[in-house]
């Protein structure tokens, strides 16, 4: 019974989120856009049951990628004055006309295509142990061990190249 | 009752869509990239909703590694916008254009 | 023995190869004396391997070097039997005097070592062409020899004239090489090889008469190119463009000897055709006559001489016409050793006048250049054929033969006589005019004899030419029995066997000779005013002789003019519009193509990232559509 309702909301809200993120003037606002779809995403996760990643995803995406967000956007400055005309020649048109090839897409694909939703499964499996910490890590250490590692490694080696990219040197403005 | 998982993937199509749109309609870098990774975040509820669907765990563990890499790549890209800046006092991804033809 | 026979034509080339890299590090006169050398030490090994054949009954062999193209039967192969014997002392003996001398000649000149690589290259050439085994090796060393024809004639490149006298040369000897590579698919397509061996001993049994006067006379085409016969001999004379022991060694001992020695060695095949012998023997009359007569007229030293080269050159391809072989190369011999000695006796003069080398600016220069005086009065002596100087004895049996063939070529024997005293009377005048009577030089010329380098040369050349005669005389014919085993399946034209016939002619020729220096004698000791009337008495003639018949203005305004114009509507007519024109309108297409492409790349990423969405769109929408 919850799930429906929580969807709709959760639903609604992650679209406000993405909307603001575009639509806004001032960067911050975007930011607190992203902020919202976040946490509207990580509640969907739960009701989907993957609860390890959806904590993952509340301390990692919405406290630390979005804090450093928040970080450059002070470093860099908030900048209001970016102005709403667009400079290039075609591309609004071109958005505007791939916009409405999507949409006439998915009308057509709604009205007359034949397809089913795709059901989420039901049964006895679907209990409370899945999506836990526990059976993550039984996976990730054995199936996945060698991506697991390697991302460690790319986590790694993104700090330094960060570190090497941002480093302020004397002299330099 | 059950929310079907397709439900979920056309949220999810309709959050990567919007995010795609805002890509290449702003001309902030920083707003570009919170675009991209509402982006992300929309195949991440995708993969979830398969996984759900198909009852395997690596649905979740997909997403676990792409919220990594997410992550990891956040970093550089703002590194790079930083140091961008640094040299030429805009943010914006227009001004960047030494690559024409 | 055989194992170092290919030292003869190494060392030569070695010399070349060496001064070619090194030249440059080699003071003069250093590197004309390891030139000189390299020559001479080929002389002596050549020497050392005849020894075989001056005892006489040995018949020579073949030496393989390497397998070419056993295909067509052409090997790197040398064949050293008497004849080859006899050319290659003559190249190498010759050639090294000449190599001295050039130290000579060539000093203080800035690319002096650069011109002994040059002429040791040439005598490596000749080598490979006398010591060929097959007619591919030949040809390789008929070509190569005409390569360094061209080298050395336009040495002095920066004169125009000398450029275009290579030029000349080179495209002249193509002509005749068209007629000799024809030949040479004729000989192949009979034979089935080009070697010597294969092709000789099978000549009598397996050629038709047409087949053997076809392949003899595309033969004499290529021989008349090399040696200067009618039609092919007008690059001779613009060749004297080259320095003077170039005219020497090249264009009067060696490389246009290269003909005669052709025919020679093809006796085989001429045997078989009368019609050949004939034309060949009819044309060499004829160009020994034609030449003789432009000679007289000529007031260049080496023009004169030009024109005698190619005089006495038809007087030997008269001789191989005949079949008397071993007479035409008696007088290749001797006229190596005469002309050599007057072609450097016209260097020593040219030298010591400072450059000068028109005769009616000299004059008187006997007491001044002794040793150069007296060795070229030899050399006139011995080319007038007065006996007993080498001359007489190699004329004379020419002439005898031709007599004693008979029919039409007792014709040509009258032409050979008139010949004679033609020969006498320019070489007398030759002689006079440098030599004798008042100088007539201007100031700043100081003629002085020539530095012992030079002169050596010279009177080692005038005594061969007294005594070379002797080699042959009819009381001992020892060069004839020397070549007797290169020649002894083919019947030879003898003199006369009557003794009285023999003296008759032989008294004939003589007094042709003796007739044309006295006539000379008598012009021009009067003193030079005089000679102007003598001349203008002879006119229109003596005026035609000047102009050598005006043949290379036809041969321009016949042969090269067409053949310009044809080349210049090929190259602008042709190939710049329609060949060019294809090529760069390929690329003016791909470059229009580029610019109609280029907005594309407008350099910003949100436009980019437009494009990459649109297409994952129609991805996905043809994905969808049924296209999976």
């Amino acid at each position: 019974m919850a799930e429906p309702i929580l969807f709709v909301l959760m639903a609604l809200g992650s679209l406000a989120g993405a909307v603001t993120v575009v639509a806004a003037r001032n960067p911050v606002y975007s930011a607190m856009g992203l902020l919202g779809t976040l946490f509207s995403v990580a509640v969907l996760y739960v009701l989907q049951l993957a609860h390890f990643v959806a904590a993952v995803q509340v301390i990692v995406y919405a406290g630390a990628v979005l804090t450093l967000f928040l970080f450059v956007i002070m470093l860099i400055g908030v900048d209001t004055s970016e102005d709403w005309d667009e400079k290039l020649p075609y591309q609004r048109a071109f958005v505007g006309g791939l916009a409405g090839l999507i949409a006439l897409f998915a009308g057509a694909l709604t009205l007359f295509g034949n397809f089913e939703w795709v059901p989420a499964a039901t049964g006895t499996n679907l209990d409370s142990t899945n999506g836990t910490i526990h059976a993550i890590a039984e996976l990730l250490f054995t199936d996945w061990v060698l991506a697991f590692e390697a991302t460690a490694l790319l986590l790694t080696i993104a700090a330094a190249g960060a570190i090497a990219l941002a480093h302020y040197r004397r002299g330099q403005t | 009752m059950i929310v079907e998982a397709g439900l979920y993937m056309a949220l999810a199509a309709a959050l990567f869509l919007v995010g795609a749109f805002g890509l290449l309609l702003r001309r902030n870098a920083l707003v570009m990239f919170m675009c991209i990774e509402l982006m992300l975040n929309a195949v991440n509820l995708t993969l979830i909703s398969a996984g759900r669907a198909l009852n395997d765990l690596s649905g979740q563990v997909a997403v676990f590694f792409i919220l990594v890499v997410a992550a990891a790549e956040v970093v550089v890209g703002l590194a790079i916008i930083v140091a961008i800046f640094r040299r030429r006092a805009t943010a914006s991804v227009d001004d960047l254009s030494e690559l024409r033809g | 023995m055989n194992e170092v026979i290919w030292l003869i034509i190494a060392l030569p080339f070695l010399g070349a190869v060496f001064l070619h890299f090194f030249g440059r590090y080699i003071k003069e006169p250093w590197s004309g004396w390891l030139a000189s050398g390299a020559v001479s030490a080929s002389f002596l090994v050549a020497l050392v391997a005849a020894i075989p054949f001056f005892q006489g009954g040995e018949h020579g062999s073949t030496v393989l070097l390497w397998e070419w193209m056993p295909a067509i039967g052409a090997s790197l192969e040398m064949l050293w039997d008497p004849l080859a014997a006899f050319m290659t002392l003559i190249v190498t003996g010759v050639g090294a005097l000449i190599h001295v001398f050039a130290i000579g000649y060539m000093h203080g000149d800035e690319r002096f070592s650069r011109f002994f690589t040059y002429l040791n290259l040439f005598v490596a050439s000749m080598l490979t062409l006398v010591l060929a085994g097959n007619y591919a090796m030949l040809f390789l060393g008929w070509e190569l020899v005409g390569l360094c024809s061209y080298l050395l004639i336009g040495f002095w490149f920066v004169r125009p004239s000398a450029a275009s006298a290579a030029k000349k040369a080179f495209i002249v000897n193509r002509i005749g090489d068209f007629g000799f590579l024809i030949a040479l698919m004729l000989i192949f397509a009979a034979f089935g090889t080009l070697s010597y061996a294969g092709v000789f001993e099978r000549a009598g049994a397996e050629l038709t008469a047409g087949m053997a006067t076809a392949i003899a006379l595309l033969l004499f085409v290529g021989a008349a190119g090399k040696s200067a016969q009618i039609p092919l001999y007008v690059w001779l004379p613009d060749a004297m463009e080259g320095p003077t022991p170039v005219s020497a060694l090249i264009h009067a001992a060696t490389m246009v000897t290269a003909g005669i020695y052709l025919i020679a060695r093809s006796a085989a095949i001429f045997e078989l055709s009368p019609t050949a012998q004939t034309i060949v023997a009819t044309i060499g009359a004829l160009t020994a006559l034609w030449a003789a007569t432009i000679a007289v007229s000529q007031r260049d030293i080496k023009k004169v001489l030009a024109y005698s080269t190619i005089s006495q050159l038809g007087y030997m391809v008269l001789a191989v016409g005949t079949t008397a072989y071993v007479a035409g190369l008696f007088h290749l011999m001797t006229h190596a050793f005469f002309k050599a000695l007057l072609f450097l006796g016209a260097g020593s003069v040219i030298h010591a006048m400072s450059g000068e080398q028109d005769m009616n600016k000299m004059g008187g220069l006997f007491s001044k250049m002794r040793v150069t005086g007296i060795t070229m009065g030899v050399a006139t002596i011995a080319i007038a054929g007065i006996p007993p100087l080498g001359g007489f004895w190699s004329k004379d049996e020419i002439l005898a033969s031709v007599f004693e063939r008979g029919g039409w070529f007792s014709f040509l024997w009258i032409i050979g006589l008139v010949t004679a005293l033609i020969t006498g009377f320019y070489m007398a005048r030759l002689f006079m005019l440098i030599f004798l009577g008042k100088p007539r030089w201007e100031g700043g010329v100081d003629p002085h004899e020539s530095p012992r380098v030079m002169t050596v040369p010279l009177i080692v050349l005038a005594v061969l030419s007294t005594v070379g005669g002797l080699t042959n005389t009819p009381i001992r014919l020892t060069l004839e029995s020397f070549l007797e085993p290169s020649f002894e399946l083919i019947s030879l034209q003898h003199p006369p066997e009557n003794v009285w016939t023999l003296v008759v002619v032989a008294l004939l020729s003589v007094l042709a000779g003796a007739a044309g220096i006295f006539a000379a004698w008598l012009s021009y000791r009067r003193p030079p005013e005089d000679w102007q009337r003598f001349e203008n008495r002879l006119q229109p003639i003596w005026g035609i002789w000047e102009d050598a018949y005006g043949v290379d203005d036809v041969y321009g305004r016949v042969l090269v003019a067409p053949g310009q114009k044809a080349a210049e509507a090929t190259a602008f007519g042709f190939d710049v519009p329609f060949v060019d024109g294809a090529v760069n309108g390929i690329a003016r297409v791909v470059r229009g193509i580029g610019a109609w492409v280029r907005p594309l790349q407008t350099g910003y990423v949100r436009n980019y990232g437009a494009l990459v969405l649109a297409g994952a769109v129609v991805v996905v929408i043809w994905l969808v559509a049924g296209g999976a």
